[in-house]
């Protein structure tokens, strides 16, 4: 076994060799799945604990604030007691609520969270699964969530609720369009949906910079289109807590509530390393072409590493502009996606075009 | 067959439907309830109830004397409390026609310009979290914790003083309030450029709140909205200008007016107190006679009979106090007209055909505190 954390492939395929040498061909797979799924299942919850350590920490810095400091070393271990609060405190029970959608909601929005982080490519061969069709699966899963949204929102038979979810919907909806149109723009360039193809054609320099503005601009759309899609930030709507005291998940509490919560990091993880991977060359080192000895030093920092610190520097804009902006108005919202996002993501995909065309970019 | 399609839908778009916004509720600042009619988004009409903290000041005046009564006025608008205090200070002090010292009067006058920057301070707080941004509430209290350290060097309380008495104060500053003062003032010019730039100048801030919630003068004068919310309708009702008391007629300051009425220029004008306030002070800090802190009293206090009245410019609006004496110690009938509850009347009509979104904002802008209105 030839074992290294720069490619994953070949302990792959050690692994997939060992269960076909020793287990019939299905049980091979069924094991496979089962350690794909524990493995996700755990990276899942890893990366959401510490995710909302991280939030509490990036809001506590913008706002002069400490932050959690008290359990374990720099409150790092908040969280999981927190967790574990969630886990144990009593779900109320809903009178007049729709119990079946009722319960069913979080599920949605977490399995569609979940199912998403099964196309990212996290380091090379590190990747569930490798569709020629990647991009288009991450938008179409990752946009399900807003069902188990909608139908948070109906069977919490709560009139807060139904404001939100409806906010959502729409937003949503359109949001969608502009996280699409922009990835489409990168699609252009790189010509292939594969996301392994995405980030193999980044290493001769990342897409952001070999688009020339074009690709910027896509990078600009996507951040503020996907900031909306996870119902974040300026666009937290569906929650806003100033006026729906805490939107579509006002009913839920303890687990349920936990599953929103979480979900909706999962989803700021998720267009992170959407956008990392399609426009800041996801695990791949910061290659400049022609400059071999600059490349090769850059090569020594493992692609794991360079995942994970570009999802996390997209993640800390998204709470930079969370924590500092005010939040939109419903009418704002949508004037925001339709008559400015939209127009700007159209003219951007004929530029591009015709960049790609001409053969300009680098 | 098309009639039974079309029946439902009509219907569904003439129905309003009620959201209880509060008693318990992020937006209301405390235990006020609004009743809101909406269609869909936009808010049709709304009925505030009040009430929830009604504890019966006025009623419990009626048998505390008057040095007592004061203590219930710093529960009234807590964010004003030493301008509450000053108004039945006042109000004693002109009954009794006692000529209060030169040192008391420019005290008086900077506490409450003090004051009225912290409540202003809170107010920029809770606006800004009433728009979605968290983060303006910490930069708001980090400030006003400077103003509170200061008063409780002075008097040791924070929230609730009853620093004055009729006749003077209960002590006098602290040796170092005025250096504390100086300091204060010179770090929070600073500080307030911080406001500026998270809330003020920004864009989405100003796209949700130009234009929205207009009241003109008309209407500000009708339904009696005073303080910083009138005067953004261009209604000039600064009692500090108009009838003045402490040493606000020595004391060069604007009165501020905007023009527009709208959500963004009630927002302006008490950012605008704030420098305003601040100028006072400045003119005032170093200027501080020599004295008494108190004139003499006698132990008991006993109005002549007759019917009284005091206004204040409290950080909210005109507070006037109204008191019949029968000659006793104690007054016959204490009323306070009290600016939030005046403000909250005019909320149904500021916010009809706004978003949802907006009658918060709007609600923010309007700065009411729930116990100011309940009494």
């Amino acid at each position: 076994m030839n074992f290294s954390i720069y490619d994953f492939t070949s302990f792959n395929q050690w692994i997939d060799k060992f269960l076909n040498d020793n287990l019939p061909a299905f049980w091979a797979i069924a094991v496979e799945m089962v350690i794909i799924g524990v493995a996700i299942l755990l990276f899942y919850a890893l990366v959401g604990l510490f995710l909302v350590y991280a939030e509490r920490k990036v809001c506590a810095f913008m706002q002069n604030r400490v932050g959690p400091n008290r359990v374990g070393p720099y409150g790092f271990f908040q969280t999981i007691a927190d967790f574990i609060k969630l886990m144990l405190k009593e779900l109320i029970y809903i009178r007049n609520a729709d119990q079946l959608l009722f319960n069913l909601a979080p599920f949605i929005v977490i399995i569609a969270s979940f199912m998403a982080i099964a196309a990212i490519p996290f380091a090379k061969g590190l990747h569930a699964i490798d569709f020629d069709i990647g991009v288009l699966y991450v938008i179409a899963v990752s946009s399900l969530g807003v069902v188990g949204i909608l139908l948070a929102g109906w069977s919490s038979n709560n009139k807060y609720s139904l404001i939100g979810a409806m906010r959502s919907g729409a937003q949503i909806v359109s949001y969608e369009l502009s996280v699409g149109l922009s990835l489409v723009t990168i699609i252009i360039l790189a010509g292939t949906m594969q996301f392994s193809a995405i980030v193999e054609g980044q290493a001769n320099g990342w897409f952001i910079f070999k688009g020339h503005i074009p690709a910027f601009i896509a990078f600009i759309v996507f951040l503020i289109s996907s900031t909306a899609e996870t119902n974040r930030g300026p666009f937290d709507l569906a929650e806003a807590e100033s006026e729906l005291t805490a939107g579509f998940h006002t009913e839920y509490s303890g687990i349920k509530f936990a599953f929103f919560f979480l979900a909706e990091y999962m989803n700021m993880f998720i267009v992170a390393s959407i956008a990392a991977t399609v426009f800041l060359g996801g695990w791949m080192p910061f290659h400049v072409g022609g400059w071999a000895g600059f490349n090769h030093i850059m090569d020594f920092i493992p692609p794991f590493v360079w995942y994970i610190g570009k999802t996390f520097f997209v993640i800390w804009i998204m709470m930079w502009f969370k924590w500092t902006f005010p939040r939109l108005r419903i009418d704002q919202l949508l004037t925001l996606e339709w008559k400015y996002l939209l127009p700007i993501n159209l003219v951007n995909i004929l530029i591009m075009a015709f960049i790609v065309l001409m053969g300009w970019h680098f | 067959m098309k009639e039974v399609i079309n029946l439902p839908v009509k219907n569904i778009e003439e129905e309003e439907y009620h959201i209880n916004m509060g008693p318990q509720h992020p937006s209301t600042h405390g235990v006020l309830r609004l009743v809101v009619s909406l269609q869909g988004e936009i808010v049709k009409s709304l009925k505030p109830h009040c009430g929830y903290i009604h504890r019966g000041i006025e009623k419990m005046c009626e048998k505390d004397t008057y040095p007592q009564i004061i203590h219930l006025t710093d529960r009234m608008d807590y964010l004003s409390a030493h301008i509450n205090n000053h108004a039945v200070c006042l109000l004693v002090e002109n009954a009794l026609e006692v000529e209060v010292p030169e040192r008391v009067k420019y005290i008086r006058t900077i506490i409450d310009e003090l004051n009225r920057i912290a409540s202003h301070q809170l107010w920029w707080c809770s606006f800004g979290m009433d728009m979605g941004g968290l983060t303006c509430y910490f930069y708001g209290l980090r400030d006003r914790e400077k103003i509170l350290d200061i008063f409780e060097e002075s008097f040791g309380s924070r929230l609730l003083h009853s620093y004055y008495t009729p006749g003077g104060l209960m002590m006098d500053i602290h040796p170092d309030f005025q250096k504390n003062v100086k300091a204060f003032i010179k770090y929070f010019r600073k500080k307030i450029k911080d406001y500026d730039d998270l809330l003020t100048g920004n864009m989405i801030m100003q796209l949700r709140t130009k234009g929205v919630g207009f009241l003109s003068k008309e209407d500000a004068i009708s339904y009696g909205v005073t303080g910083p919310s009138g005067r953004a309708s261009g209604f000039s009702c600064d009692v500090r200008k108009h009838h003045p008391y402490g040493v606000y007629d020595k004391v060069d300051f604007k009165e501020i007016l905007g023009t527009k009425g709208d959500t963004f220029e009630r927002y302006m004008m008490r950012m605008n107190e704030m420098h305003e306030s601040m100028r006072i002070i400045e003119q005032l800090i170093d200027n501080i006679p020599a004295g008494d802190y108190t004139a003499k009293m006698k132990a008991v206090l006993k109005l002549p009979a007759g019917e009284y009245y005091q206004r204040v410019e409290a950080s909210r609006g005109e507070l006037g106090v109204y008191c019949i004496s029968d000659g006793n110690k104690t007054p016959y009938r204490m009323k306070f007209r009290s600016p939030n509850f005046s403000n909250l009347s005019a909320l149904d009509h500021i916010s009809r055909g706004v978003k949802i979104a907006d009658l918060v904002a709007i609600g923010g802008s309007l700065d009411y505190v729930i116990p100011d209105i309940d009494r």
